[in-house]
């Protein structure tokens, strides 16, 4: 029953949603829990069908007879004698007290069954452990004894015919936060003063996204997460790259470096090997390595960057970064230095 | 119609008319008359005016938001303009249009229902009225006084439910998140006193043969609203005030960074967030539990049970206020406890949605515009009570919470519900208020634009959250799939405003020029039936006496009264 329904709602869905161009890289998802990509995702839209199914059967049984009433109980012209007048009944009122409490049990036992699955306070054998802390308005990934600390993106590994897990540590740097990659499975708030674990899942390699879902201020809309989960060997070999310290700086972009490490900007970022050593702002050293900067706010590119450098406020209005008041020639050295931190 | 002698019926006797005036009274006598008053008809009609203001406020606020929102990535609104927008518009639906609303009609009818001459306070319901006034103008004042530092806002933008520590000091610069908590701080000091006034009244002033158990249901459930405002609107208080020692005086509850809690005031807000839905909701439940048998021409179905299970509704709803917390990581165990209970509010809930449309079975019903907002509420209550059930449900509250979809829900609940139940009860009442009824044609105009442009606006938000869309977030992506129900949204808001416009010509229109009401336009049962429209200065010429729920059924049948059956 359950698979029936979702075949019909599922079908119906995709044919209203995917009208929308998908312009992102191949493989990337959007974030629907109609599409879910895990056990985690999966349970929760199972239930969901299951709601469904039996609120849909209470809300037909109410709606007909109130339509039933509105059609065959009306006044007829000229029929000035009231109804007979029904005071109430028992039987049936106790009908319509035990029938609903017996469904709710039914839902109560079935839903704690859910809960008792999904939400685990230790990680499951073999996955991916990462310790996420929610800033105002990005994501910093520490991924533990790996040795690296990135920004906005996640990476995980996934072998052939296995699902990847990933379970996360959450903690916040300032307010509440909550972390939500909707195919992955459920979200969990981020909270200071308090450290919570989510277990998700994913079944193929592809790049999830989602984003923050509890109000954080002014940026709260563009606080988004990238889930990138890629076959073991490719992760492998961005561990390896981000675990180095960034390049030296090569003639060409000498310039860059030195007005990048005279500007304030190291007292926010961090681009270990050099003296940039802040840990207010993204890690930088391997900033070329993302698909996009500002947790989202826009695609890496030689252009955003250096709008981005030139003054954060216009891409990202209200977010922590000040424009730095460089001119445009600057700007364009602390870029192309920027742009070797592959 | 006054039928002495036989004890079994209802004794009533109609009240003469307002005074004749000799001229036209000059208007600033007119303004003292309205704001020195006490009467709780003046003061119930004050408030309900208040209520309509703000709704059209607040409705204009949503409205900009949608704008923003109906393609992806607009610009017309900046992210701190759009914040602002719809923590004024949340804060100002819950706290200065249903909070009126509800003290507003239950200040009009409650003595006129169960036959009092006025609230047992009538000083203290004055006062409380104008703290509500200066509380909601502290609000807006922020727009124009929260500047405080340079830049540092105007009006507040931490959400309805102001979560700390995002109102802390550090995030929360300026005096904006201040005007917020007093604004509220103030109204809440005024309901919690009406509350305390209304309970007085009804426990002590029912009229001769009016026990509890013949007071009309309407009765019964404000009964009950105001036991839920005296618990839950303290707690709020409580919190705020600790809020504002922790900006304006250095403590540290709720400041996470020096060893407060976050949590703690998640848990008291929503020791008063929950009930305070029910709050909003119980006076919908109310006018149409009077007006459903009105105008289905039978008494309301299985009233004892009506009864328990508002009151059980009123004790459930003070046990569920984690459900808004399921994603905070409490444990399974708890997420359980809060689950079970959650849904068992659902059952006294279904029992009256049972029980109204029983009420209509059988009956011969005529819809004039307050049955057609009453048939709107049963529907959309029943749909917004089902998606209530979906979302106590933990692992699919995961899914979706601070998303779009709660966003449709409560909507759903308050517009569909509470907005729709209230229009019905002004079409209902405005004759009795005025001695003149709104204009009919209109009025059925309105509830067919106003039920497309509903479900317009907020079935297709559903959607877009269980599509992964967030609620408050300023703009979003082309990418993701929510453009066409985002435009669906935004298109309903358009069909919208053409029905609230048909609402305030019809408002503007009868009021002055409405067809005459007479005493009893609906051929109706309870006492405020029985005097004049509008009622006179204490209502009742002498105090009325009933044997029945229905004392105007009794009068009109006196073959075959009400109280054999009671
Ligand atoms: C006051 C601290 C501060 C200073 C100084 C600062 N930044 Fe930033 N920077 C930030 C913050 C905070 C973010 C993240 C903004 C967001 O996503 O909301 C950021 C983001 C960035 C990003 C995007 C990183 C990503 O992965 O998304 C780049 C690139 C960047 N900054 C470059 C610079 C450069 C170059 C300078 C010096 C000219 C500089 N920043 C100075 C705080 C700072
Ligand atoms: C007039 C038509 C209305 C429209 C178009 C409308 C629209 C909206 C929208 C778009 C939001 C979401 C903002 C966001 O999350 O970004 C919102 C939030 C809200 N609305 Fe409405 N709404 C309307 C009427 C009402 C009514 C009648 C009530 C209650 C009586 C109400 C209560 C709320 C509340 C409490 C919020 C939450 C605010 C917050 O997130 O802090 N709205 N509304
Ligand atoms: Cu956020
Ligand atoms: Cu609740």
């Amino acid at each position: 029953m359950v698979d029936l329904g979702s075949l019909i709602w599922h079908a119906s869905m995709s044919m209203l949603t995917t009208a929308a161009p998908v312009c992102e890289p191949a493989g990337t998802i959007q974030p629907s829990m109609f599409n879910p990509a895990g056990a985690p995702a999966a349970t929760i839209l199972g239930i969901t069908w299951l709601l469904f199914v039996i609120t849909g059967a209470i809300a037909i049984v109410v709606l007909s007879l109130i339509a039933y009433a509105a059609i065959r109980c009306r006044r007829k012209d000229g029929d000035d004698l009231e109804p007979a007048q029904v005071y109430g009944s028992n039987p049936i009122e106790l009908a319509w007290t035990v029938i609903p409490l017996l469904i709710v049990f039914l839902l109560f036992m079935i839903s704690a069954r859910g809960i008792f699955d999904l939400e685990r306070t230790t990680p499951p054998e073999g996955s991916l452990e990462v310790s996420v802390t929610g800033h105002r308005w990005w994501w910093e990934f520490d991924y533990g004894d790996l040795g690296i600390v990135t920004a906005g993106e996640l990476h995980v590994p996934i072998d052939d015919g296995k699902p990847a897990d990933l379970f996360l540590t959450l903690h916040s740097a300032d307010v509440a936060h909550s972390f939500w990659v909707p195919q992955l499975g459920g979200k969990m708030d981020v909270i200071p003063d308090r450290i919570n674990h989510l277990w998700l899942q994913a079944n193929a390699p592809a790049t999830y996204v989602g984003q923050c879902a509890e109000y954080c201020g002014t940026q709260h809309a563009k606080m988004l997460i990238r889930v990138v989960v890629e076959p073991r060997a490719d992760f492998e070999a961005w561990v390896a790259n981000q675990q180095k310290d960034a390049v030296a700086a090569d003639a060409a972009v000498k310039e860059g470096h030195d007005l990048f490490l005279r500007t304030s900007c190291i007292n926010c970022h961090t681009v270990r090997g050099t003296v940039a050593n802040g840990s207010f702002a993204p890690d930088l050293t391997h900033i070329m390595s993302r698909d996009t900067i500002g947790s989202g706010a826009a695609p890496n590119n030689p252009k955003t960057l250096r709008q981005w450098v030139f003054d954060p406020q216009n891409i990202k209005p209200g977010c922590d970064m000040p424009s730095m008041k460089l001119s445009r020639h600057e700007v364009d050295l602390v870029c192309a230095y920027l742009e070797t931190l592959k | 119609m006054r039928l002495l002698g036989d004890p079994q019926v209802s004794t009533l006797q109609k009240p003469n008319g307002p005074a004749p005036l000799d001229g036209p009274v000059p208007f600033l006598s007119k303004l003292h008359e309205w704001v020195a008053t006490t009467d709780h008809k003046k003061l119930g009609m004050m408030y309900v005016t208040c209520g309509i203001v703000y709704l059209i406020i607040a409705g204009l606020e949503a409205s900009m938001m949608r704008w923003q929102l109906a393609w992806p990535g607009q610009t017309i609104l900046s992210p701190e303009e759009f914040n602002r927008l719809f923590t004024m518009h949340g804060t100002t639906m819950v706290f200065f249009v249903g909070m009126p609303v509800l003290f507003g009609t239950a200040n009009f009818l409650i003595p006129l229902m169960i036959g009092a001459r006025d609230l047992a306070f009538p000083r203290l319901n004055a006062f409380g009225f104008w703290l509500f006034l200066f509380g909601s103008f502290l609000l807006y004042f922020s727009y124009f006084g929260g500047q405080g530092l340079y830049g540092m806002g105007s009006a507040p933008d931490v959400g309805w439910f102001a979560y700390a520590p995002l109102t802390e000091r550090t995030f929360s610069r300026g005096h904006s998140t201040d005007y917020w908590i007093l604004g509220i701080f103030v109204a809440s000091i005024g309901s919690t006193l009406t509350a305390i006034n209304l309970i007085a009244t009804m426990l002590g002033m029912r009229c001769k043969g009016m026990t509890l158990m013949k007071m009309p249901l309407l009765a019964w459930m404000m009964l009950v609203d105001c036991f839920l405002v005296v618990v839950a609107l303290p707690p709020l208080a409580a919190a705020q005030i600790m809020l504002i020692f922790d900006r304006l005086l250095g403590a540290h509850f709720f400041d996470a960074q020096a060893g407060g809690s976050a949590l703690l005031w998640q848990n008291m807000f929503w020791f008063f967030g929950h009930p305070e839905v029910y709050i909003l909701i119980l006076p919908g439940f109310a006018f149409v539990s009077e007006i459903i048998p009105v105008f289905s021409r039978k008494v309301i179905f299985g009233y004892p049970l009506m009864v328990a299970a508002s009151v059980a509704i009123g004790f459930i709803s003070l046990g569920v206020w984690a459900h808004h917390m399921f994603a905070v990581g409490l444990s399974p165990m708890l997420n359980a406890i809060f689950m079970g209970s959650t849904m068992l509010v659902g059952v006294p809930t279904g029992i009256k949605m049972f029980n109204w449309s029983a009420t209509m079975i059988g009956g011969k019903i005529r819809f004039d515009t307050p049955m057609l907002f009453s048939t709107g509420f049963l529907c959309q209550f029943l749909l917004a009570g089902l998606t209530g059930i979906w979302l106590a449900t933990v692992p699919f509250d995961w899914a979706v919470s601070d998303s779009y979809f709660v966003v449709g829900h409560f909507h759903y609940v308050l517009f569909g519900g509470l907005l729709f139940a209230i229009f019905a009860a002004i079409f209902y009442w405005f004759p009795k208020a005025t001695g003149r009824m709104l204009n009919e044609t209109l009025g059925k105009w309105q509830f067919w634009i106003l039920i497309v442009g509903f479900n317009l606006t907020f079935g297709p938000m559903h959607v877009s959250g269980m599509l992964g869309m967030p609620r408050r977030i300023y703009t979003y992506e082309a990418d993701r799939g929510w453009e066409l129900w985002n435009l669906l949204s935004s298109i309903g808001v358009v069909v919208q405003i053409v029905g609230f416009a048909l609402f305030a010509l019809n408002l503007l229109h009868s009021s002055f020029k409405g067809r005459r009401a007479g005493d009893d336009p609906w051929d109706a049962w309870t006492l405020e039936w029985s005097t004049t429209s509008p009622p006179p200065a204490y209502n009742f010429a002498e105090e009325p006496v009933v044997y029945s729920r229905r004392p105007l059924w009794d009068i009109k049948h006196p073959e075959d009264p009400d109280w054999k059956y009671e």
